[in-house]
């Protein structure tokens, strides 16, 4: 679409709609040297992600999601926490029916300070697991796992001892937050009503009177 | 010269322009309207908000991988600045002991593209500081020199606002501002107990359309991702894409400039030297008159780079002037929860990009151990969930009890957690002071005698100390913060920063409102520009970014930038016609 034509298209309706096609984005670079035709007989395959993205950061993210750092088990293991730390309720799904575990296995990779604490974490809770119940921590029950949970899920009461596993449990529970919130189930939950075309006209006049405020 | 083939353009344009941000913009358009012919170099790529290619606004945070995170780009992945403080093989150094943190944006429009749009006009007090106290200096110019073209660039360029009165805040052409968001009526009703004033923003943002080119406001408060219906001021959208559309504007992308050339026999400017940084070329651009506007760091650096017999301490700098003063505004914050807010009901409150209201500079330094003020900023309301949303909740959710009065422990897992996520959610606020420091002459830039770029260009090295003007400012912010925040019936967060912290002062660099490095001023021996920011040594070179500015008052660099960028390019055009350039 030539720019000219996409201005036109811009109205309160139009907007975010008008969108190129994602196939005739593929592999186009960002305002870089016209590929020569070698180059663009070169097969090219539709990034996962397209949004805005300079050709650095393409070439930084294809790289990062080609990269597994958790192993399966950790998976495993990031999965079962993220369903207890956000459970499916009458709102909204579970941390990992909104993709979260995968965020985290990007988030990860991408932000490698991570990296340490949350694989010492994992086997912190795994060898917590194994000489409690004898077994790591996927392998342990329901109540099992919420025994140890309930020992550092809560830094103000946790016991010196788990002050460790207290310090991995906070950052998964962040971690987790940042991954669910910023899912659309996420957003759906919180009633997110924005990013979208509107006339904002104001606090509604309910919320007003409830508050004691006017506009005038 | 240098050793390695120098490909030359034959074409001499009327004007060479560095740089396309607020400053370089508005010179190429004003002087291609006039009928130049301009070269623009970039050192970035190019940038348009409305191609889809580059579209960030209205993306949904689940669209990246790392859901807005500030892995890549310092505010976030959406944020329409490519670049930042650290960029790979740009680097910069700061003397021993100091600091200062340079952000630069390598793409069309510059940092213009995601900026606050926060629009103030410095006022008549903002230029003669130094007769009123003593501190600082005097600009060569007043409020009534550079008033119209503020108003023009109000006209032209769109800021809403509202007509005040205030001495130092002068009025404008303001478009309708947008009604208040709900922690801001709340914040005006308790400001106004406290005597602290907070009326509606100023922003270059269209509430109501000004042409046929740019689109209206829709409230999607993602400014800082550029508009794709240009109604924001980006330079990109506003001004370099209607100056190429004149046919008289040339623009090169990926050009690093390296030095401006000189003819050893005038003395005058000549063209500009740069890196095609896609083939690592040299190449030359030809101009009669050369305008730099790469920024107040990148000015600094190019004059002093540009070495010669003739100009042997670098280009314009016989007063040794050349990156000395430059300052920063000074940055303080404090965020506080208002439990009144808990559990609000839900509406879509985007907004525009940015606060609606904000508090001017209030007080007299004469009765404070300061002598400078600050405006405040505010943040705050139900904002769209991305990366970092809920962090730290283990820090508040044992404060508050629950509406049926449970009272949880820190932290915490399950659908219990779920609830308080929902409960905090638009609860927060967050204010923010942006305050004038003294420029100093030993707070300075210089060319680092080791260290060059992945260009071969030599770097900037910054020496820059605070003094005890900025942080007793700082102090005094914070003092104001928590007071703002107890008033509106709301609890602190964190600590109160201290002395050991410099109450929170953002270390130089930090506000991204560096200005000063090339000041104007009428004598040549403490200057490095005239009133009409023209070289004193070389009068063919002009400066239209922020190394100008003697001072940068207690507001936003940008549209003072953008008046005297007009007033410099309408200077140009009348001695052109007068046959003196």
């Amino acid at each position: 679409m030539k720019k000219r034509d996409f201005l036109k298209n811009i109205g309160l309706s139009s907007l975010g709609l008008a969108v190129v096609s994602q196939d005739a984005l593929a592999g186009e670079m960002l305002d870089g040297p016209k590929p020569k035709p070698k180059a663009a007989a070169a097969p090219t395959t539709t990034p996962k992600y397209n949004y805005g993205r300079t050709k650095d950061e393409m070439a930084r993210d294809a790289k990062l999601l080609a990269e597994k750092f958790y192993t399966d088990h950790e998976m495993k293991t990031i999965t079962v926490l993220s369903d207890i730390i956000i459970p499916a309720d009458k709102f909204s799904g579970s941390a990992s029916q909104a993709g979260v575990p995968a965020f985290i296995e990007f988030i990860t990779k991408d932000k490698p300070e991570f990296k340490t604490p949350m694989r010492g974490g994992l086997r912190w809770l795994d060898s917590t697991a194994i000489k409690r119940f004898g077994k790591d921590f996927v392998a342990c029950t329901a109540k099992e796992q919420i025994n140890i949970v309930d020992d550092i899920a809560y830094p103000e009461q946790a016991k010196k001892e788990f002050s460790q596993g207290v310090n991995f449990f906070t950052l998964m529970r962040n971690l987790t937050a940042s991954g669910f919130y910023s899912s659309e189930m996420g957003h759906k939950d919180m009633d997110y009503q924005g990013n979208r075309p509107n006339n904002w006209e104001g606090v509604p006049d309910d919320v007003l009177k409830q508050y004691g405020l006017s506009y005038s | 010269m240098l050793d390695f083939q120098i490909k030359e353009q034959s074409t001499e344009y009327d004007v060479v322009i560095i740089g396309s941000g607020a400053g370089g913009g508005m010179a190429a358009y004003e002087l291609t309207k006039a009928g130049a012919k301009v070269c623009v170099l970039e050192a970035g790529q190019y940038y348009d908000p409305a191609d889809p290619k580059y579209i960030t606004q209205l993306k949904a945070p689940w669209e990246s991988p790392r859901r807005g995170a500030s892995s890549t780009r310092a505010f976030g992945d959406f944020d329409a600045a490519y670049g930042g403080w650290d960029i790979d093989g740009e680097p910069y150094t700061t003397t021993k002991g100091t600091q200062f943190h340079w952000f630069r944006s390598r793409m069309l429009g510059g940092r213009t593209n995601h900026w606050g749009r926060i629009s103030l006009r410095f006022g008549p007090d903002d230029f003669k500081r130094k007769s009123i106290d003593g501190l600082g200096d005097d600009w060569p110019i007043g409020y009534d020199d550079i008033k119209p073209y503020y108003d023009y660039v109000d006209k032209l360029i769109g800021v809403f606002g509202t007509n005040e009165g205030m001495h130092n805040n002068p009025d404008g052409y303001f478009l309708p501002p947008p009604k208040q968001r709900l922690h801001e009526l709340m914040l005006q009703r308790s400001n106004k107990k406290l005597g602290i004033p907070t009326i509606p923003s100023r922003l270059s943002i269209l509430t109501k359309p000004v042409n046929k080119e740019r689109g209206q406001c829709f409230y999607c408060s993602q400014c800082s991702r550029a508009c794709q219906a240009y109604a924001d001021f980006s330079s990109s959208s506003v001004l370099m894409i209607p100056a190429m559309k004149t046919g008289n504007c040339h623009l090169i992308t990926y050009a690093m400039a390296r030095e401006v050339l000189t003819d050893p026999t005038t003395g005058l400017a000549t063209g500009v030297s740069y890196v095609d940084t896609q083939t690592m070329t040299e190449k030359v651009v030809k101009g009669k008159v050369v305008i730099l506007a790469a920024s107040a760091g990148e000015t600094a650096r190019l004059l002093l780079n540009s070495k010669s017999a003739r100009f042997p301490n670098g280009l314009a700098n016989s007063s040794g002037i050349v990156g000395r003063y430059i300052n920063d505004s000074t940055g303080a914050s404090r965020a506080g929860i208002i439990p009144a807010l808990f559990d609000r009901k839900r509406y879509n409150e985007d907004g525009v990009g940015g606060m609606h209201v904000y508090t001017p500079w209030w007080l007299d330094n004469k009765k404070l151990d300061f002598p400078r003020g600050y405006h405040i900023e505010y943040g705050g309301g139900m904002g769209m969930p991305a990366y970092g949303f809920g962090w730290g909740i283990e820090g508040i959710n044992e404060k508050y009890p629950t509406r049926e009065g449970i009272k949880k422990a820190a932290g915490g897992y399950g659908a219990s957690l779920k609830e308080d996520y929902r409960r905090f959610y638009g609860a927060y606020i967050h204010m923010a002071g942006r305050g004038e420091p003294v420029p100093d002459y030993n707070n300075y830039c210089e060319i680092d005698p080791n260290v060059v770029d992945k260009y071969g260009i030599p770097v900037l090295r910054f020496n820059y100390n605070w003094s005890d003007y900025e942080i007793k400012q700082a102090k005094h912010m914070q003092d104001t913060f928590e007071q703002i925040i107890h008033e509106i019936g709301g609890v602190p967060l964190g600590g109160k920063p201290d002395a050991k912290s410099n109450y929170g002062l953002a270390e130089p660099g930090k506000i991204i409102h560096e200005v000063g490095t090339a000041r104007m001023g009428n004598d040549p021996k403490t200057s490095v520009l005239n009133s009409n920011c023209q070289a004193h040594d070389v009068k063919n070179l002009f400066v239209a970014d922020a190394a100008p500015f003697v001072s940068q008052g207690d507001k936003n660099a940008t549209w003072t930038i953008l008046a005297l960028s007009a007033r410099t390019s309408n200077y140009i055009i009348e001695q052109k016609k007068k046959g003196s350039l």
